[in-house]
């Protein structure tokens, strides 16, 4: 127990940086996966193609290799780099890429089964006025679908918070990895480390799913 | 389903429409093209389209000594990791809807506490808390029982959703010609939601398969340790390796996806089931199935 007490600090920043990677990737798919499901529902059949074909990629792919590529192969082989002289910043980056690329496959496929539960005529009311496919979308088809879909959003959100920690594949020293290094570190004192990270888990999730199932309550659309 | 989401959104268009849609197909067409020709040319600025980096994956050897050993081993992690967390899943689902408070409350507080941890953390914690205990934990074992708690505890919530969408009326009639719990369980609920989960069980364990690249990061030599340590450190070639196993994994995912989907439509026709499974598909599963 003092191991965890000790370590205080270290635990709150591997968790802090498990924060950032959350709400930074987090930001980035839910833009991107929303910018997916308009394509797949386009009527250009270029848009709905090149859409279908990222989402089956990308979601059938383990989120592993995913973070693996960015951070091996753009970082290393391709040299793709975010900061010069800060090597854990640019893993951090790296990982962000790979999360975002992740988890916008399926944001898109949960805002698209959403689009997919606004009522026909909401489309064809929006058209009989004289809006574009465009401004339907914006206007009147997404607020709906994006409202119906707020659990499952949430769910995903919750399941990102955990794949944060997939990260440690390249080093980024987010919640999971520094339980290891703190395993290293205290070997007499790994039940209370696991259940301390298991608690900030809890913490950081069980918050997240009774807001998403609130919001999700009052902001469903009465039909 | 796809194409009436995309219909509701457009009409069928006409002729100003379609010169429209024409102008901005090529538009798309050609910026989709610029992004793909830039992409090809950063990498074959660093020499990634390099005959000698692809030309492992044309002889036999790479593939039977260093690809498919390590398929192998992610299917046998899968493999048993699957028929474990079914088995899991299958006794904490039916735990968490006993009649005994002591039975219930338990069952719920371990599948709520192993939903909420990180796989990757399960892994290390068995690595480590496994060698406390004085067994030698090696790292099949460690992802193995990453994989089934976690999943394990996922399905619990799958069967649970399962047997409550089976209408109540299936219970009573069971109960009604003397049937005792068990029975009613065994022979009437079980096999009616089993039926009725499929699809989001089958969908779970694509979850599960994918979840076994999980162990490169304790170095089990799965496939993606075939194809991101294995492979370049005899080649040089990571970016094409990364690449041809990243293709390898899509087709068996694709494969089990289309096995969900079919079993999804077989349970639809078939009129045995009363358990609606889209209304079960709803109340649990930890990814949402989109079809």
């Amino acid at each position: 127990m003092e191991a965890v007490v000790d370590e205080l600090p270290v635990i709150l920043g591997a968790f802090w940086l498990t924060v950032k990677l959350t709400v930074v990737s987090g930001v980035i798919s839910l833009v991107w996966g929303i910018v997916l499901a308009a394509m797949r529902v386009s009527p250009l059949p270029v848009l709905r193609g090149a859409g279908a074909v990222y989402v089956s990629v990308l979601r059938n792919t383990p989120l592993t290799l995913i973070i693996v590529f960015c951070g091996l192969g753009l970082g290393t082989v391709m040299n793709v780099q975010f900061s010069r002289d800060d090597l854990s910043l640019n893993s951090f980056w790296l990982s962000i890429i790979g999360l975002s690329a992740y988890t916008s496959a399926f944001v898109c496929e949960v805002v698209r089964s959403g689009i997919n539960t606004v009522p026909l005529g909401q489309a064809e009311a929006a058209r009989a006025i004289g809006l574009t496919f465009l401004q339907t979308l914006r206007l009147v088809i997404l607020p709906q679908a994006v409202r119906t879909v707020i659990a499952p959003l949430g769910t995903l959100l919750n399941a990102l918070v955990k794949n944060t920690t997939v990260a440690a594949a390249i080093g980024v020293m987010e919640a999971a990895l520094r339980m290891k290094n703190l395993f290293d570190a205290h070997g007499d004192a790994i039940i209370p480390i696991f259940l301390g990270f298991a608690a900030g888990f809890v913490v950081l999730t069980l918050p997240m799913n009774l807001l998403a199932g609130r919001l999700a309550r009052r902001l469903a659309v009465v039909r | 389903m796809t194409e009436r989401g995309a219909t509701v959104l457009y009409d069928v268009p006409g002729p100003r429409t379609r010169l429209r849609n024409n102008a901005l197909t090529l538009t798309f067409g050609v910026v989709l093209l610029l992004v793909a020709y830039f992409v090809w040319t950063k990498f074959d600025e660093k020499g990634q389209w390099n005959g000698e980096l692809w030309q492992p994956f044309l002889r036999a050897d790479t593939w039977t000594e260093l690809i498919l050993p390590g398929l192998l081993n992610t299917l046998t992690a899968a493999a048993v990791a699957a028929v474990l967390a079914l088995l899991f899943g299958a006794v904490f689902g039916i735990a968490r809807l006993s009649d005994h408070r002591w039975v219930r409350v338990p069952a719920a507080v371990v599948v709520e506490a192993f939903r909420a941890v990180p796989v990757l953390m399960l892994i290390f914690f068995a690595q480590y808390g496994g060698s406390l205990a004085g067994l030698v934990v090696t790292e099949f074992a460690a992802v193995v029982f990453g994989l089934t708690v976690y999943n394990g505890s996922v399905l619990a919530e799958i069967v649970r959703a399962g047997i409550l969408a089976v209408p109540r009326g299936q219970a009573e009639a069971g109960s009604a010609i003397g049937l005792r719990k068990n029975q009613v369980m065994r022979l009437i609920l079980l096999p009616q939601a089993v039926t009725a989960m499929m699809p989001a069980i089958v969908s779970q364990l694509v979850v599960l398969l994918k979840d076994t690249a999980l162990g490169f990061v304790v170095a089990y030599a799965d496939l993606l340790n075939a194809g991101a340590r294995v492979v370049p450190a005899n080649y040089a070639n990571l970016i094409p390796s990364v690449i041809v196993i990243a293709a390898v994994y899509i087709a068996i995912n694709l494969a089990l996806g289309y096995l969900a989907t079919w079993l999804e439509r077989r349970s639809r026709r078939s009129r045995k089931v009363s358990a609606d499974p889209a209304a079960a598909e709803m109340a649990g599963g930890e990814v949402p199935l989109v079809r």
